[in-house]
C-alpha cells in the first residue's frame, strides 16, 4: 500500500475516535487497527512510524505502539 | 424436489382482511372469517368457488361483471359476492337457480364478443374466462348478427363488410409479453393491478361502455413507451390471453411448478418456476413468498434467460499466461493446475499470499465453504465478500449501537408505518418490489422524507410524493442526520421514556450534549449541506412526532467515506424516536444483492467467523478447530482492497474469486487491474467470462440459481429455499465446484447435499442452530435468529431489549470528504443503478432487458451541461483524478447542479475507472457516492476505453478444443 493511503486510512479512524468522549482514544484506534487490520498492514504502520511517521495524527503514532 | 408439496395458493376473490370473527352460513355451512371479507372470500374459506371474472385476490374487488351475484336471506335482488362484505348471522345461497340463470345469461353477453379459438389460444388450460364458460354451464350463444350486416365485436380483424374499425392488432412492443385487445373482457383486473399492487398506474380503461378498451399511457403510447416497468402484475391478473407472457405464447403451459428465490436484489422475492420438463416456461411471483407477496420485479420475473445465452462458458479453461489465449480443459485438469498453483505460492510467498473472494450472488452454503476453504485449506483469514464494497458500514455501525448488523424489521412492516425516511436509497430502481409495498402505504397515508442527492422518482410519482425532499450535497449525510438529531433534542421531541430504559442513559446525555451544539443546527448545516435549514426542521419534528417511523437506507449512505458514521447518526435517530422494536419502525438497510445478508452472516469477513463473531475470541475458534478439524489463525485477514494493495506490494499473490467481478464492480479500474495483473494465480469461478476474467489464470464456470440447491437470505434475514429446477449446465453446482477444489488441495470434504452444509453452519453459529432444509420446507421461510430461544425466527429484533443489552448513542461529528472539488473537478460524480439492470449486468444485459437501458448515460444538470457547450445525447468525456471515460449525456433536473449521476451496468463505460480509492473510515467500504469530476465534450470513446476493449478482446481468445 502507498504510504499517502496508508496514512490517509490511519488518520481517518483517528479522526472518528477523537470525536469521541473516550478516556482513552489511543486504545480504541489501536484496538480497531488490531480488529481490523491485517498483520502485514500494522507492520506497515510501525515500520513507518519508526521512520519518523510523517503525516501521521499524533492518536496514530500513539496507538501504533500498542498494535 | 418431489417431497416439497406446494401449499395452498388458490386465488380467494378478494384480498384477506384483519378484524374480529363474524360467522354466517354460506350453501349450509357455517364459516368464521375476519371482519371485512367479502362473501366472495368466505365461501373459497369454506371450499366453494363463487364463479368469477373482474375479481382477483391481489386487488380490491371492483364488482363490474356481475358473474358472481348470490342470494342473501333477507336482501332483495343478486349482490355481488366479490363487493357484499359479511355480516353475522347472514344466510348465503350461492348456487340458486335464479343466480345460475343470471351468471349464464352473462357468460354468454361476453362469449358473444369473444373469439372462439380456445384451442389454438395461447391462454388454453389456463384461462379463467374458459373455466367461468365451463362453470356456468354455457352451452351456446343466441346472438345473431342482423340480416346483411355484421355482428358488432372487438376480435374479427376483418368481416364481410370491410375491416373491423374495433378491431385493434396486437401489442408486441414489449419483451416479455403481448397485449392481443381481441381477447381482452374488460374486466379492468390490470388497471388494478398496475395500480394497487404496483403503484405505476401506467393503465388506463379509455373511453366507456362497449367501446371500452384497456391503453397503455397516452394514446400514442404503447406498452414499450408507456411508463410502464415490465412488473408483470397485470399480466398475472388477467384472467384471459389477453396479457400474456411471450414464453408461453412460444412453449404453451407449463406442467409441474418448484418455488424458488429470485437471484437478483435484496428484496428475495419468491417464485415458482414453472416447467415443461426441465424447460423453464415462466416464473410467476409466488403469493405465499413472504418478503414478496404476489408481486415482483423486470428481473426477477422475466430476465432469467443469460442462463441459456451463448457467452455462457461450460467447460473448465486454464493458461500460463494472462497473455495467452484460453485451453479449455477437464475439470480435473483445471482444478490440479490451480491447486498446483496455490499451493506453490504458498510454498514460496507464505501461508498468507492467497486468498478468496465470496459472493453476494451465490448461495449461503456456497458462501460458507468458501470461506471455509480459506480458513481451513489456505490457513488464513483471507476471506472478503463484494459485501465489503456496499454494506459493510452497515455491519459495523449497527453492530455498535445496536450489536447486531441485522435490519431490525420484516419488509410487512412497512404496512404499519405512518412516516418512513428513505435516505440514499431509490427502491423503485434498486428495491423494485419493496417500493411497491412502500408506495401503496404511502397512498394510504403515510408520509414520506426523502434525503438524496437526485430527485429520485419517489419524491413526485403518480399518486406519491414526498412530505420533505432534502436534496443534500453527496458527502453530508452525517451532517444532515446529526441536524435531524440536534432539532429532536433541542425541541424535546425524543422519547424519554425509551431511552432511558432501553438505552444508556449517560451516553445519551453525551450525545444530547454534542448534538445540541449549535454548530449541529440545520441553519449551520446549510451551508455545507444545501439543505434548507426550514425544511429540515420540519422534517425533522414530522419524523419525530408523526407516530411509528421507520429509516430505510441504501448506499447512498454506506458508500462514503464516513459511511459507518451515518450509519451510527441514523441508529441515533430511531433510538432518539423511540422507533425499535415494533412493527411500522426500525432501521433498514436494502442490501442490493440478493445474499448480501448472508454473505456477511456466513463469516466472508476476514476479521469474523460465521454468526459475526471475531477471530481474535479464542472460544469462537475453538468450535470451528474442533468442527474442521485444524487450527485456525487469529488474526484478522486482507479486505478486498488490502488484497489489491498487498498484490502490488508482491506479497499477494493468488485469489479465487466467486461469482464477482471486481474489476467492474471494484472502484478505481486502474488499480484493480495491477493488482490482478501482479497476481500469479486468479481463479474466476462464474457464469461469463467477465472482466474479472481478462486476468485469470483459471477459469470454473459457474451454475445458475435455477441450476443448485441452497439458500438466500434477503434484507430482513429471511432464509429462503433456492430450488434446483434443472441440471447444471456446466456439470456441477456451485458448491460442488468449491469442495473439488478444496479437495484438490487436499481436504477431504464429503458434502453430498447443500443440506449438510446447512446443518454445519446450525451446529456452529447460535443464530442459525435451529436452521434446517425441513424447516424451511415447512415453514416456507424464516428470519434468523432461528434457534431454541426463537424456534419460528424472529421477524422483528431487538423486541423487549438491544442484542447487546443497552443501546449506545454515538457522537457523530462530520468530517468533510477528502475528495473535494475544485477548479480542475468542479463537479460530483454519485453513481447509482436502474431498475432493468442488475450491477455489473453480466445477467440482465444478456436479456432482453437491455431495451430499457442500453448503456450507461450521465445525468448532468441543464445549468451545467449549458456551461460546457452540451446537448442531450452528445457524447461527454468524465475525467477524475483516477482516470476517464466517456458516455452520452442525459440533460435533467433530476440532479442538482454541480451534481452528475452515472450507473456502473456497462463495462464499455467503466464508470470506476473515475471512482477514487478513498474509503470508509472503519470498513475500507469504498468512497463511490462522491467523486470530484470534470465534464467536458468529447467525440467518442476514450483513449484508455479503446485500450481496454483491445486488451479484452485478446484476453477472451479460446483456443478451439483439441479432439
Ligand atoms: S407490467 Fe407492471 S407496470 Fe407494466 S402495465 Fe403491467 S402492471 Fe403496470
Ligand atoms: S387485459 Fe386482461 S385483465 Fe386487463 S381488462 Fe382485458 S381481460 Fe381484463
Ligand atoms: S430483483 Fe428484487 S424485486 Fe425484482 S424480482 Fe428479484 S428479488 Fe424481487
Ligand atoms: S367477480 Fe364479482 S362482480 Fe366480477
Amino acid at each position: 500500500m502507498s504510504p499517502e493511503k496508508m496514512v490517509h486510512m490511519a488518520n481517518q479512524i483517528a479522526t472518528f475516535f477523537k470525536s469521541q468522549p473516550d478516556e482513552d482514544q489511543a486504545e480504541r484506534v489501536a484496538g480497531h487497527l488490531r480488529d481490523f487490520w491485517e498483520p502485514r498492514m500494522r507492520d506497515q504502520l510501525k515500520a513507518y512510524v519508526a521512520a519518523g511517521g510523517e503525516g501521521l495524527d499524533d492518536l496514530v503514532i500513539e496507538a501504533s505502539e500498542r498494535v | 424436489m418431489k417431497d416439497f408439496i406446494i401449499p395452498d395458493d388458490r386465488d380467494m376473490g378478494t384480498p384477506a382482511r384483519e378484524g374480529a370473527p363474524v360467522t354466517l352460513t354460506i350453501d349450509g355451512f357455517d364459516v368464521t372469517v375476519p371482519e371485512g371479507t367479502s362473501v366472495m372470500r368466505a365461501a373459497a374459506e369454506a371450499g366453494i368457488s363463487v364463479p368469477r371474472l373482474c375479481a382477483t385476490d391481489s386487488v380490491e374487488a371492483f364488482g363490474s361483471c356481475r358473474l358472481c351475484v348470490v342470494e342473501i336471506e333477507g336482501r332483495r335482488g343478486t349482490p355481488s359476492s366479490c363487493t357484499t362484505p359479511v355480516a353475522p348471522g347472514m344466510v348465503v345461497n350461492t348456487g340458486s337457480s335464479k343466480v345460475r340463470k343470471i351468471r349464464r345469461g352473462v357468460m354468454e353477453l361476453y362469449i358473444s364478443d369473444h373469439p372462439l379459438d380456445c384451442l389454438t389460444c395461447s391462454a388454453n388450460g389456463d384461462c379463467e374466462l374458459q373455466d367461468m364458460a365451463g362453470a356456468v354451464g354455457l352451452r351456446d350463444v343466441r346472438y345473431a348478427a342482423p340480416e346483411g350486416g355484421a355482428l358488432d365485436n372487438h376480435f374479427e380483424a376483418r368481416n364481410t363488410s370491410g375491416d373491423n374499425h374495433r378491431y385493434l392488432p396486437k401489442d408486441e412492443s414489449n419483451p416479455y409479453f403481448t397485449y392481443d385487445p381481441s381477447k381482452c373482457i374488460v374486466c379492468s383486473r390490470c388497471v388494478r393491478a398496475c395500480e394497487e399492487v404496483q403503484g405505476t398506474f401506467a393503465l388506463t380503461i379509455e373511453g366507456r361502455g362497449f367501446d371500452s378498451r384497456v391503453s397503455a399511457g397516452n394514446p400514442f403510447d404503447d406498452f414499450l413507451s408507456s411508463d410502464c416497468v415490465s412488473c408483470g402484475a397485470c399480466v398475472q391478473a388477467c384472467p384471459t390471453a389477453t396479457l400474456q407472457e411471450k414464453s408461453v405464447v412460444e412453449l404453451g403451459t407449463p406442467e409441474h411448478s418448484v418455488v424458488t428465490t429470485c437471484a437478483y436484489c435484496g428484496v428475495g422475492c419468491s417464485f415458482k418456476a414453472e416447467m415443461q420438463g426441465d424447460t423453464l416456461v415462466r416464473m410467476v411471483p409466488w403469493k405465499n413468498g413472504k418478503a414478496n407477496r404476489g408481486h415482483s420485479c423486470v428481473k426477477g420475473r422475466f430476465a432469467y434467460g443469460y442462463a441459456h445465452h451463448q457467452d455462457r462458458i461450460l467447460n473448465p479453461m486454464i493458461r500460463d499466461n494472462i497473455t495467452d489465449p484460453w485451453r479449455e480443459v477437464s475439470w480435473d485438469e483445471a482444478l490440479s493446475f490451480a491447486a498446483t498453483r496455490l499451493r506453490g505460492l504458498q510454498e514460496k510467498h507464505g501461508a498468507k499470499s492467497i486468498g478468496v473472494i465470496t459472493s453476494s450472488r451465490c448461495t449461503n452454503e456456497e458462501t460458507y465453504l468458501v470461506q471455509k476453504l480459506t480458513r481451513a485449506v489456505f490457513g488464513n483469514n483471507n476471506t472478503d465478500t463484494c459485501a465489503r464494497v456496499c454494506h459493510s458500514p452497515t455491519g459495523y455501525g449497527l453492530g455498535q449501537t445496536f450489536g447486531t448488523s441485522a435490519g431490525t424489521q420484516d419488509f410487512d412492516s412497512v404496512e404499519h408505518t405512518d412516516v418512513v425516511i428513505v435516505i440514499g436509497a431509490n427502491p423503485t430502481d434498486g428495491h423494485p418490489v419493496f417500493a411497491s409495498r412502500l408506495k401503496k402505504r404511502l397512498r394510504a397515508g403515510a408520509k414520506l422524507i426523502v434525503i438524496d442527492p437526485r430527485r429520485i422518482d419517489l419524491v413526485k410519482s403518480a399518486h406519491v410524493e414526498a412530505a420533505h425532499h432534502l436534496p443534500l450535497r453527496p458527502g453530508t449525510n452525517v451532517a444532515v442526520v446529526t441536524a435531524l438529531a440536534h432539532v429532536i433534542v433541542t425541541e424535546k421531541l425524543y422519547d424519554e421514556d425509551f431511552i432511558r430504559t432501553r438505552c444508556d442513559w449517560e451516553e445519551f446525555q453525551a450525545y444530547a450534549e454534542f448534538v445540541s451544539n449549535p454548530r449541529h443546527s440545520p441553519e449551520m448545516a446549510e451551508e455545507l449541506t444545501r439543505v434548507p435549514a426550514a425544511e429540515l426542521r420540519e422534517a425533522a419534528r414530522l419524523f419525530a412526532t408523526g407516530g411509528n417511523g421507520a429509516i430505510y437506507y441504501g448506499l447512498g449512505v454506506t458508500e462514503h467515506s464516513q459511511g459507518s458514521t451515518t450509519v451510527m447518526g441514523i441508529a441515533n435517530l430511531a433510538m432518539l424516536t423511540g422507533n425499535v422494536g415494533r412493527p411500522g419502525v426500525g432501521v433498514n438497510p436494502l442490501r442490493g444483492q440478493n445474499n448480501v445478508q448472508g454473505s456477511c452472516d456466513m463469516g466472508s469477513f476476514p476479521h469474523e467467523l460465521p454468526g459475526y463473531r471475531h477471530v481474535k475470541l479464542p472460544e469462537v475458534r475453538k468450535i470451528f478447530e474442533d468442527a474442521w478439524g485444524v487450527s485456525i489463525d487469529p488474526e484478522p485477514g486482507l479486505r478486498i482492497p488490502n488484497m489489491l494493495d498487498a498484490a502490488v506490494d508482491g506479497t499477494f499473490k493468488g485469489l479465487y474469486c466467486q461469482g464477482e467481478d471486481i474489476l467492474q464492480s471494484d472502484p478505481d479500474t486502474k488499480h484493480v487491474a495491477a493488482g490482478l495483473a501482479a497476481m500469479e494465480c486468479v481463479i474466476v469461478h462464474d457464469l461469463f467470462l467477465n472482466e474479472t476474467a481478462n486476468y485469470a489464470h483459471v477459469f470454473l464456470p459457474g451454475s445458475t440459481f435455477l441450476e443448485k440447491d441452497g439458500t438466500f437470505t434477503n434484507a430482513e434475514r429471511r432464509i429462503n429455499r433456492v430450488r434446483r429446477v434443472m441440471a447444471p449446465r456446466n456439470g456441477y453446482a456451485d458448491w460442488e465446484v468449491t469442495q473439488l477444489l478444496a479437495n484438490a488441495m487436499g481436504a477431504n470434504w464429503t458434502y453430498t447435499h447443500p443440506s449438510q452444509i446447512m446443518d454445519e453452519i446450525a451446529a456452529t453459529t447460535p443464530s442459525f442452530a435451529g436452521v434446517t432444509y425441513d424447516l424451511l420446507d415447512e415453514k416456507g421461510s424464516v428470519q434468523w435468529p432461528c434457534n431454541e430461544d426463537h424456534p419460528d425466527g424472529t421477524p422483528l429484533m431487538h423486541v423487549d431489549g438491544f442484542m447487546r443489552g443497552k443501546g449506545r448513542f454515538i457522537v457523530t461529528e462530520y468530517v468533510a470528504t477528502d475528495e473535494k472539488t475544485g477548479p480542475r473537478f468542479p463537479l460530483l460524480l454519485t453513481t447509482g443503478r436502474v431498475l432493468s439492470q442488475y450491477n455489473v449486468g453480466a445477467q440482465t444485459r444478456r436479456t432482453a432487458n437491455s431495451v430499457w437501458h442500453g448503456e450507461d448515460v450521465l445525468e448532468i444538470h441543464p445549468h451545467d451541461a449549458e456551461n460546457r457547450g452540451l446537448n442531450e445525447g452528445d457524447w461527454v468525456k468524465l475525467a477524475s483524478r483516477s482516470g476517464e471515460t466517456s458516455l452520452r449525456a442525459h440533460v435533467t433536473e433530476r440532479v442538482a447542479p454541480g451534481v452528475v449521476y452515472t450507473t456502473f451496468h456497462h463495462p464499455d463505460t467503466q464508470a470506476n475507472v473515475v471512482t477514487t480509492d478513498f474509503s470508509d473510515w472503519a470498513t475500507n467500504c469504498p468512497e463511490y457516492k462522491v467523486t470530484a469530476v470534470q465534464v467536458s465534450a468529447s467525440n467518442g470513446p476514450s483513449e484508455w476505453q479503446e485500450d481496454y476493449a483491445a486488451q479484452a478482446e485478446q484476453a477472451r481468445r479460446i483456443l478451439p478444443a483439441a479432439e
